[in-house]
This record gives structure tokens, sequence and C-alpha cells, in this order.
């Protein structure tokens, strides 16, 4: 570990503090449609939009219309994407004449994208053609992160009013979240990246003329190796920077290229780096002052942006300094860290980046539900993957994806409050809220859909060759590598412990299925509490109403976090990366 | 519940032509307007002839190249293939390849100390980059292969040095490809 590497990870979150208020009262004003300065040119094609699709604006709906409209939308935007993928050959921008996809795999990818996970069990290089890219996957990155924000938002409503029948109108929300919230920011930060070196062309791959060619081993299919000259190399390219940065800023994290971010043409550079990592939270980050503002209390804003910064910067120091020291098994190797080299286990890691930025970017991926990797995380050292791991275990609520961060914290938030009544023998009360058995029933339900969907899953999937025959690294890792699928699947990540080989019947059927689960199932319930928020009488707090603002409520808002994650998950955590971690220090390899 | 599904229906249209359409060819536009050369891949020219890119990585094998990370990407530094083997750091294929990684260095140059960045494969396996270890780990072996002075080389290698972004941000790293298309322009093979 360096100074410079953690003046680097310093800078990181002083431009996250920094645009959380701007960014956090922008949100409140298109969402409470006070106004904006983009207002002129934004809402007329916001007119046309409703006009088109014959949306009433003035419209507001109960939480249970809210929730219907939300899962027609995707349903409907879902069978798009499919159809697109499975006759993407005879469609256009498609010069590597790629074939269609196949069912299994489309349908994978269609839950996968709209889910907000971008799981991906294909190799888009190979796989995708350019109209796939812009106007399925990289659609559904906006709309996806459209949906999220928006049922945040109507959550926040729902803490926010009284005896109120509604929670806003979806298509409203959605309409101005794409508009307002996501399209801006696109449209510069794609320049930015370009600029950078992320390439954006519709152009066949292009050929360059190897400097050295170079004799490589080849196998034929029926199993006789050779030796073949090349002399070429094919490079890959296609619309990248504009997928890259809503990507990003929609915390949906599925690659153009299949190495991600890892990729040169996705992230270039350190500052592309940087600024992709501020894409990841910047959303998230903002909207704990949306929910300051909007609830009136901005001081229970800041205090759960606290919660979120703790619980990340603890997981930024495990991972740098899990990774900072190397893997003890190589023997021979230098891994010091010295002004020449950043040292440590480079294994699947990008030199632009070194060990301080790789297990940044891999923190704040898995904080987030983004799953963009810039190193992979299958080759981390047991414990410096273990980290990203948990972090999506936590249900992905340390600044989280866009709305689902805050609606998940919320969530806990609920909980924490409803444990501290219970230690003082009160009713609890959230921002003059009664909470009742009905919000702490629907809370709980949320929260063990998901644990109880990645455990079952995981379990199903060790116990058969079906399972176990696409582990790619043997030994507690293979254990890790298939907790971390269905992690990522369920917590609608879509990071991988990339050597499990995922494109099998299986895996693509019980993925998909978990990210439907990980993503609507844990939303209804929400939504429900949200409903039932709003229906509720205010009542000002008293001297004995436990305050949501503060430290005090940062630290019992982490506790719970991480008690209800640590009695969950630290059985199969102790079988997979805490036994690989126990076993590399005694030299075992498997 | 039927006006919210005809509503869905053209809701997705619409926003798919804005967002998955008009968006992604404006910003192409833009690109190809404002940063030409970026927006295509930084793709490297010689004698009318593209090389490479800038940015993505070759594979090397004679002594008189400066050599790139080990690739996972495809039979190595496929660039539509990008990717790693994603080994774990208690597999043995991993341990025993660096091993062996490890003994050829050594047998090259006895005296030095491997740095990991050279017998790690990268993430995208199109790393064109070495950290400045990597390369004056080579730089006897080059110096001896071209019959060039190891200040010449080196005054080479710090040349295609890159530093932190701004001073601050990333690792120093060396372009390989830029390196050795400056070798060969410089001191051409013996």
């Amino acid at each position: 570990m360096t100074a410079n590497g953690w003046f680097q990870i310093g800078l990181f979150l002083a431009a996250i503090l920094l645009i959380t208020k701007p960014l956090g009262i922008f949100l409140v004003r298109v969402f409470e449609r006070e106004g904006t300065v983009l207002d002129p040119v934004l809402r007329p094609i916001e007119k046309i939009i409703y006009r088109i699709a014959g949306v009433d604006e003035r419209k507001e709906m109960h939480w249970s219309e809210y929730g219907i409209t939300m899962l027609l939308f995707s349903a409907v935007s879902m069978v798009l994407l499919y159809l697109i993928e499975r006759f993407q050959h005879w469609l256009p921008f498609n010069p590597q004449n790629l074939a269609n996809v196949a069912p299994d795999l489309a349908w994978n990818t269609a839950a996968s994208f709209t889910t907000n996970t971008n799981w991906q069990a294909y190799t888009p290089e190979t796989t995708m053609s350019y109209l796939t890219q812009m106007a399925g996957l990289a659609y559904h990155n906006f709309a996806s992160a459209a949906v999220g924000i928006a049922l945040a938002i109507a959550l926040i409503r729902g803490v926010a009013r009284h005896e109120s029948k509604t929670i806003g109108n979806f298509w409203v929300d959605l309409t101005r979240c794409f508009l307002w919230v996501l399209l801006p920011a696109c449209l510069v930060g794609s320049l930015v990246l370009i600029s950078q070196g992320v390439v954006q062309n519709l152009k066949p791959y292009s050929q360059a003329q190897l400097v050295e060619p170079q004799e490589v081993q080849t196998q034929s299919p029926d199993g006789k190796t050779g030796t073949q000259i090349v002399t070429q190399q094919t490079i890959a390219l296609g619309p990248t920077a504009s997928q890259e940065v809503i990507k990003m800023f929609g915390t949906n994290g599925g690659g153009f290229f299949n190495a991600n971010s890892a990729h040169p043409f996705e992230n270039p550079t350190p500052f592309s780096n940087f600024f992709e990592m501020f894409l990841i939270f910047a959303i998230p980050s903002a909207l704990t002052y949306t929910l300051g503002r909007m609830t009136g209390s901005r001081r229970h804003g800041w205090a759960v942006w606290g919660a979120m910064t703790a619980l990340f910067l603890v997981g930024v120091t495990a991972v740098y300094w899990a990774e900072a020291r190397g893997n003890p098994e190589l023997a021979g190797v230098n891994q010091v860290t010295g002004p020449l080299q950043s040292g440590g286990n480079m294994e699947g890691k990008e030199v632009r980046f070194g060990i301080a930025n790789s297990a940044l970017f891999a923190t704040a991926t898995t904080d987030a539900s983004c799953g963009a990797v810039n190193g992979m995380h299958d080759s981390f050292t047991p414990l410096g993957g273990m980290v990203p791991l948990v972090n999506i275990m936590l249900g992905e609520v340390i600044f989280g994806g866009v709305g689902s961060g805050l609606y998940g914290m919320l969530v806990f938030v609920i909980l924490a409050v409803f444990i501290a009544g219970l230690m003082v023998g009160r009713t609890p009360e959230y921002l003059g809220k009664k909470i009742e058995s009905y919000d702490v029933k629907m809370a709980m339900l949320s929260v063990l859909m998901s644990s109880l969907t990645i455990l079952l899953f995981a379990g199903v999937a060790v116990v058969g060759k079906f399972g176990t025959s696409s582990i790619s690294n043997p030994g507690p890792h293979g254990l890790s590598q298939i907790l971390y699928a269905y992690t990522s699947s369920v917590g609608n990540n879509g990071s991988a412990f990339g050597g499990l080989n995922a494109n099998t019947p299986w895996y693509n059927a019980s993925t998909a299925f978990a990210m439907l689960v990980g993503r609507f199932f844990v939303v209804i319930p929400i939504l429900a509490i949200a409903g039932n928020l709003a229906a509720k009488k205010t009542a000002p707090g008293s001297l004995g109403t436990f305050p949501v603002t503060g430290p005090l409520f940062s630290v019992l808002l982490v506790s719970t976090i991480l008690i209800v994650g640590a009695l969950t998950f630290f059985p199969a955590l102790s079988l997979g990366p805490i036994l690989e971690h126990l076993l590399m220090l005694a030299g075992k390899s498997f | 519940m039927k006006q919210n599904l005809r509503i869905a229906i053209l809701m997705t249209l619409v926003t798919t032509v804005v967002f998955g359409l008009l968006y992604p060819l404006a910003v192409t536009g833009l690109g190809q307007l404002f940063f030409p050369a970026q927006a295509n891949g930084g793709l490297i020219v010689k004698d009318g002839q593209v090389v490479g890119s800038q940015l993505i990585g070759q594979p090397f094998s004679s002594p008189a190249y400066f050599h790139s990370r080990p690739s996972g990407a495809g039979n190595g530094y496929d660039a539509t293939s990008s990717g790693s083997p994603n080994l774990g750091p208690t597999n043995r294929q991993l341990i025993d390849r660096i091993k062996s990684d490890v003994e050829k260095l050594h047998a090259e140059n006895p005296s030095a100390e491997i740095p990991v960045d050279l017998v790690t494969s990268s993430g995208s396996g199109l790393d064109p980059h070495i950290s400045p270890a990597a390369a004056e780990f080579q730089v006897p072996r080059i110096a001896r292969e071209r019959g060039m002075s190891e200040a010449d080389v080196r005054a080479l290698v710090a040349q295609h040095t890159l530093g932190r972004q701004f001073g601050v941000l990333g690792e120093p790293r060396v372009n390989v490809l830029e390196l050795n298309l400056a070798l060969d322009a410089a001191h051409p093979k013996r």
C-alpha cells in the first residue's frame, strides 16, 4: 500500500462527496417538477413522448398500479430485447455478420439486462451485433436504471407523504429520469470517454499486421494439436463509448467487450478509470441527499450517507491490503511495491491501474450493483475476492445500484428503527411515521427473498455435475465461484468469478430466474411499504423517539446490515474464501 | 391494466428509438467529428499499413523485442476475444505456469528479480503496457540482441514511459508496441 494509492482513494471519495448535494438537489427538482435549466430543451421532447405513448401526466398512482406498470414496462422491453437478439442476423448494424443468439442465452441476457444485472454468459465481440448492443443492451442500461431510480423516488415519496393514497406516476418518473437525469450526463460523459480513447464507430473490425508474426499452438476439433503462424490481429471495434457511460452511470456493468472495463477500449487511461468509478457512485450517493431533502430531514440523509461511506472504507481497505500483499505461493517473483512497479497480486489486473485502482474499482462496483470490472475478481487473493462477494451479499446498500441501493438501504433503516424500538421499548417511528408489523414483515420478506434464493441455488448447484462441471478453479475456490454467481445474479450485480463456465443450460436458466427474483420479488414488498407509509399520519417526534440522524444512528444502521449479512452468509463464506485463504497461507494448491 | 399495457408497448418503442438508436448515432457523429483518431481505435499506421493500436497490446517472442505480459485472450493478444484465464490464487495451473515462466526469465537475466507483471496475465489479455520494472528487466537482453548500449535502450524506454496521469492517477507504465516500433526505427535488428 502506498501514500499515492491512498491519495487516489481519498480523491475519489472527495469527488463523490462534492457531487452528492448538487446532484441530489437536481434529482429533487426533476421528480418534484420544480423546474430545471434543461426544461426549455427537454420539456417539448417529454410532451411528445407522452402524446405518442398516451400518458396522462397529471394522473397519480396507488402503489399497486405503480408496481404493475413497472412490471409491464419491464416485461415488454424484455421481450423486445429477446427478439432483437434472436433476429440480429437479419437486422442492420451487423458488419461482422454475427449469427442469431441461441434461445437459452438470449433469454438469460434479456433477463440480465432488464433487471439491471448485466450478467454476461457470452463473449460480446463474437456474439452481439452493433444493433443488439445499441438498441438492445445499451437501451436496457438506460431503461433499467430509470426504473430503479423511479422506484427509489416512489419509496421516498411514501416516506415523505402522509395520508396519501398515491406515490406518483410511474410513466412520468420513468420519462423524466430518462430525459433529465441520464441523457445529458451520458452525452457529455461519452465524449469525455472518447477523448481518452474509448472507441465509438460502426465500422467492421480492423485488421492489423502484427509487428512480429507469432507461431501459436492450435487444437483442431478432433483433438490434434498443431502450430499455425498468426500474422494479423483483428481489432474489435464498435459504438462503445455511448454504452460505456450509461453502463457506469446506470450501475449496469455489462461490458461492450468481454474483458469489460479492463479492456483498453472501454477504459483506456487512469483518468477514464477514475471517471468511470465516479459515475458508478454519483447517483446512488446523490439519492441520499434527495432522501433527506424530500423527507425534510437532511441530517437523516447524511446519516445514511455516513453509514454507506463507513462500509465502503472498510471494504476498500481490506481489498487494497489483501491485493497489495500478493500471492505467497508465487516463488521467485518480486511482488513488492516500489517506484517502478505497483507489485502485489497482478494476475488478472492491468498495469495502468495497478493495485490501488483495481482494489478501489472492485469495491465500488460491488458496493453498487454495477458489476463492471477492471480486473478479474476470480484471480484476486481469497480475501481480496471475498470483499466484493460480501459487498453484494450485504444487499448492495453501500451506495448501491441507482435507486436499488437507496431502497435496499431503507429496508435496513426500517429494520434498524424496529430493533432500536425494541431496545427502548417503544413503538418504532421513522420520520414521524409509526413502523408497524406490516412494514417490518414486508422489509423482512424483501431481505429473506434474496438471501434464500442465493443460498438455495448455490446449494443445489454444488450437489450435481450440472453445477460443478462448470468450475474452473478447483478446491474451495470452486465453491466461491458458484456462490459468487448466484450472489451476483440475485444482487443484480453482474460481475463474476469469470472462470465459471456460465453458458450452460443450467446456469443460463437458474441465474436468469435468480436475477428476476432479485429484482422484482425484492421490489414489490418495498412498493407495498411505500404505499403503506404514504397512507399513515405523521406524528411529531417526542423525547422518547430514537433519532434517525447523527453518528449513533449510522452505527446502528451499519450494525444491522452487518449482523443480518453475517448471520446469513458466514457459514458459506467460511467454506469458500476463508478456507482458501488459510490453505493458501499453508502453501496448498489445487 | 389494458391501457397501461398499451402505454408500455408504445413507451418501449419510442424510448428504444431515442435511446437505442438516435443517442448512440449522435454520439458516434460527435465522436467522429471531435476525436476521430480515438473514436476509431487509435490505430498505428506504418508505411500505409495498419500495424496495431496504441491501446491494444501485441505478442512478441523474439529476444530482440520487449515482451508483453502473458495473455489469456484467445491464442494470445486476440483482440476479438478479450479476457483472462481467470485462474484463482490457489490454482495449480497458475502456480505452475508462473514457475515455468520464472525459470525461463531467470536463465535470461539471472541477477535481477522478476517483476510480477511480467509473469502474470492481465485482465483484458490485451494490456498494452508493462511496468517500468518489467522493461528494465529486459534491457540487458535487448541491448545484447541489438548490439546497442544498455544506456541507449534505457533512454528509449524512458521516452516511452508514461508517468501517472496528471501526476496522480494510475501507475507508471511502458507501451510495449510503441517501444518496439521505436526500437525498430532507431536500431534495426542485426
